[in-house]
């Protein structure tokens, strides 16, 4: 049975390849980045405009949520009192805990009518990066949180004891001490976003395009997979789980990626 | 090589304290502590563990606000101003603290006395380094670590951290030295070292000094004051000048602590 | 001379609380808005009553029917299974060894496989090769494996709570591995379990993009396991994206599952709080 998550693992990646290897074996790989468009039923099966899009959605977010999330964790532990820093824990838990579908569904009535006055269409990437950034930012924050509550108090008494004011001890020892636990937090949250699907599904306007701003309607690998799974046969089919090997291909970089910088177990707080 | 001193104004303030009480929640650490330290002078704290000696460093620069529920009472003169009016940042630069543990950053060597130097407003490079080089001279540091300054703090031995940390605490030039237990880390020579350098601080700086060495004390200090643990609370049984204290002790419990039969 | 604080120590104290402010403004605004939209459609009729008119109008009681039968398998079989191997991993296996981690690793990609993934993974492996179909069954084994490093971990975490020497003396009174588990660690351990069995419950009841194509889609009353079942993310999806004029129930549905959410994240903020108490008095 300790096999069983490492068998579930190669379990997945298995089924992966074996959907997908027909159509690599006829087709090959290469057509995914080369091919003229995505017309999956009429075998054109590029998906260049999808990397794009699920690239710039989580680039966008993490810009965003990385400093409001490492900031956030800050305030709970330097800034704001006992009273109001629990609280504002709770705050983060509870958005930790809101469900991908009602943040599409918010972000669907509430957010892409707003951006559309601002700038049509309204469904866009700057609303995926909006209501992303919304969702990775527990992830960032709660592990920041607990990266910063290690910090040992010595390093603190010896900032206090030189006359440095709060942000001069957070910016100049707090961050340079917990910095890999921090950088943990961002790839984590890397991880959520590239795989986020609902949400992003409801507001990006699912245009397969490589989008030129940030108004402009986008299509994510795994938009791509829930749109049109549900009536996909044959080779289509299979392209849709060779977009699915590749979200999973990032998703094993980047846990090497933790494991190389951590040399530990990354999804543990 | 001549040795070189960091200087301050050359004008260190007295400090007096007056019924100071401290508590940690509601347990008493030390209680009514009426002390008064002359401008320019060095202090030696003594006494057993436990009773208050290191709590009452903290009260002087406010070092007991980082501790929740942690109160004091009482007031405290720094010069002829009020240590609590003052503004909190500005204290601490001006009171330096080294503490028994030695506590560098996790920065390279040479960005542990330039951040702080930095964060105070001294922005010229090559000033800067003058600093660092004639502090880290003071403590008996510069020849060991010159030539990898960049190199981690905490690759240090504990004692070269201690005088790295003391060296960040004299750079930034303050009138005031708490120090608490220094060479509790230190091999004999490095400790000879922080001795004469606490020493060629007296008149420039106002220096306390905690130290369980009664030698040391005899050694380095103009004055001494005695805590004892009493009643459930930290007490100052006895100070005044070194010959007071070791030649003609007025409390039992003073002359029994410093020929070395109690405590 | 008058003190001033730095300029850089005032700006960022002001957009510190200015992020603080706008994160908990937008938590607000979203669980207000669902909220008070919700709340005008949610009542005993919604809760007990078949959908008609595809989802317009009617109540949502077979979805609740259809997302507890789906939790439910996910739990029954990922809890044993969870703990199980929790259990030899931290009592059998030792951590440094190349198994350990491997197992680690695995669990660590496994955790971060996105739940689309896992939808593409139930489809092809419980729809397909196993020939369950488009099923509840199927639907609450592919959640079964998305929260099984969840409980992995957090049953871990509990052991981790028992001090080695409960497990040293325990050994030196003679007294069997086996035993030692059951009698002192599993106890010990329970409120790590439990928190991950919240943990895990909380992820399958959000849980959309993996079930769309695995449990499907229907919004009938489920018969059998066997039977097709729509859960209340998926309903509330559907309603969202493909039936205008939805969007109604689909807030009264978004308010019945963010109220559950909120009932299980209390839940486990509270036992960790107790957790971490009882963490100190051990250690
Ligand atoms: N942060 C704290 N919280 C609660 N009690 C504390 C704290 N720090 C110190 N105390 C208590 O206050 C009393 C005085 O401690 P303090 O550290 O001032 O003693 P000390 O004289 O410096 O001892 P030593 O010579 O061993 O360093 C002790 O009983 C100690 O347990
Ligand atoms: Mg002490």
């Amino acid at each position: 049975m300790a096999i069983a998550s490492g068998a579930i693992v190669l379990l997945i990646l298995l089924f992966l390849i074996w959907e997908t290897l027909p159509i690599l074996q006829i087709i090959g790989l290469a057509r995914f980045f080369n091919d003229p468009a995505w017309h999956p039923t009429s075998e054109e099966f590029n998906l260049v405009p999808m990397l794009w899009g699920t690239l710039f959605v989580t680039v966008g977010s993490i810009l965003i949520a990385t400093p409001i999330g490492i900031l956030s964790a800050v305030f709970c532990h330097y800034y704001a009192p006992k009273a109001i820093a629990n609280l504002y824990r709770r705050a983060i838990e509870l958005l930790a805990g809101i469900p991908s579908v009602v943040y599409g569904f918010w972000g669907l009535v509430v957010l892409v009518p707003i951006i559309g006055r601002i700038h049509p269409p309204g469904p866009s990437l700057l609303t995926g990066i909006l209501i992303l950034t919304l969702m990775i930012l527990p992830t960032i924050t709660l592990v920041a949180d607990a990266s910063l509550a290690s910090v040992p108090s010595e390093y603190l008494r010896g900032c206090a004891s030189c006359g440095l004011g709060r942000w001069a001890t957070v910016r100049g020892v707090v961050f340079p001490a917990a910095k890999s636990g921090l950088i943990t937090g961002v790839i984590l949250a890397t991880g959520r976003a590239i795989g986020e699907t609902m949400a992003v599904l409801m507001v990006c306007g699912n245009v397969v395009q490589t989008p030129k701003d940030i108004f402009e309607p986008v299509r994510t690998l795994t938009a791509n997979i829930a749109l049109e799974m549900a009536y996909a046969v044959g080779n289509h089919r299979a392209a849709l789980f060779v977009t699915g090997l590749v979200l999973m291909v990032m998703i094993i970089a980047l846990v090497i990626a933790a494991e190389l910088l951590n040399k530990g177990h990354i999804y543990e707080q | 090589m001549t040795k070189q001193i960091t200087t301050n104004t050359g004008n260190p303030p007295s400090i007096q304290t007056d019924q100071l009480s401290l508590f940690y929640a509601r347990k008493s650490a030390f209680k009514d502590v009426t002390l008064s330290i002359k401008s320019g002078s060095i202090t030696a704290l003594i006494g057993p563990s436990g009773c208050g000696k290191t709590s009452f460093l903290t009260c002087l620069n406010r070092l007991t606000e980082l501790t929740p529920n942690c109160q004091i009472s009482g007031r405290i003169l720094l010069g002829d101003q009020n240590l609590q009016t003052l503004n909190v940042i500005s204290l601490r630069r001006r009171v330096g603290m080294l503490f028994q543990k030695p506590n560098p950053f996790p920065l390279s060597i040479i960005r542990n006395i330039e951040f702080p130097l930095r964060e105070h407003g001294v922005r010229n490079r090559e000033e800067i380094d003058h600093i660092i080089e004639v502090a880290l001279q003071d403590v008996g540091l510069w020849d060991e670590v010159k030539d990898r300054l960049k190199t981690p703090a905490l690759s240090l031995s504990g004692g070269q951290q201690q005088r790295l940390c003391l060296a960040r605490a004299i750079a930034l030039k303050p009138d005031v030295l708490l120090m608490d237990e220094p060479c509790s880390a230190l091999d004999p020579l490095s400790s000879e070292v922080v001795e004469d350098l606490i020493t060629k601080l007296r008149l420039k700086y106002t220096v306390i000094v905690v130290t369980h060495n009664l030698a040391q004390a005899k050694r380095i200090a103009d004055h001494v004051a005695v805590f004892w643990f009493q009643d459930g609370a930290g007490k100052l049984i006895e100070s005044g000048s070194v010959a007071q204290i070791f030649e003609s002790p007025q409390h039992t419990l003073t002359a029994a602590y410093v020929t070395g039969r109690t405590g | 001379m008058k003190y001033k604080t730095p300029y850089p120590e005032l700006l960022s104290t002001a957009i510190i609380w200015a992020i603080a402010a706008s994160v908990t403004g937008a938590l607000l605004w979203l669980l207000s808005d669902v909220f008070w939209h919700g709340m005008s459609q949610v009542n005993w009729e919604f809760l007990t009553q078949s959908p008609s008119n595809a989802g317009r109008e009617g109540g949502i009681a077979p979805i609740i029917v259809s997302t507890a039968l789906i939790v439910g398998v996910c739990l029954v079989v990922s809890i044993p299974l969870g703990v199980g191997t929790a259990v030899l991993i931290a009592e059998f296996a030792a951590n440094k060894s190349i198994l350990g981690r491997l197992v680690r690793l695995s669990l660590d990609v496994l955790a971060g496989v996105p739940s689309i993934v896992f939808g593409l993974f139930g489809n092809a492996f419980f729809c397909k090769t196993l020939g369950m179909g488009f099923s509840i069954l199927s639907g609450g084994l592919t959640l079964a494996c998305m929260v099984l490093p969840i409980l992995i971990r957090s049953t871990q975490e509990g052991f981790r709570a028992v001090p080695d020497d409960y497990r040293r003396s325990a050994a030196a009174l003679g007294v069997s591995r086996i035993a030692t588990l059951w009698e002192l660690l599993l106890p010990a351990a329970m409120p790590g379990v439990a928190v991950g069995l919240l943990l895990g419950l909380g992820r399958a009841i959000a849980e959309t993009a993996a079930l769309i194509f695995t449990s499907g889609y229907v919004d009938r009353m489920p018969e059998s396991l066997w039977d097709s079942g729509r859960s209340l993310s998926v309903h509330i999806y559907d309603l969202a994206m493909n039936v205008s004029g939805g969007e109604a129930n689909a807030y009264a549905s978004a308010l019945v599952l963010v109220s559950f959410l909120v009932l299980i994240n209390s839940a486990i903020s509270w036992l960790a709080q107790r957790f971490r108490q009882s963490k100190i008095l051990v250690v």
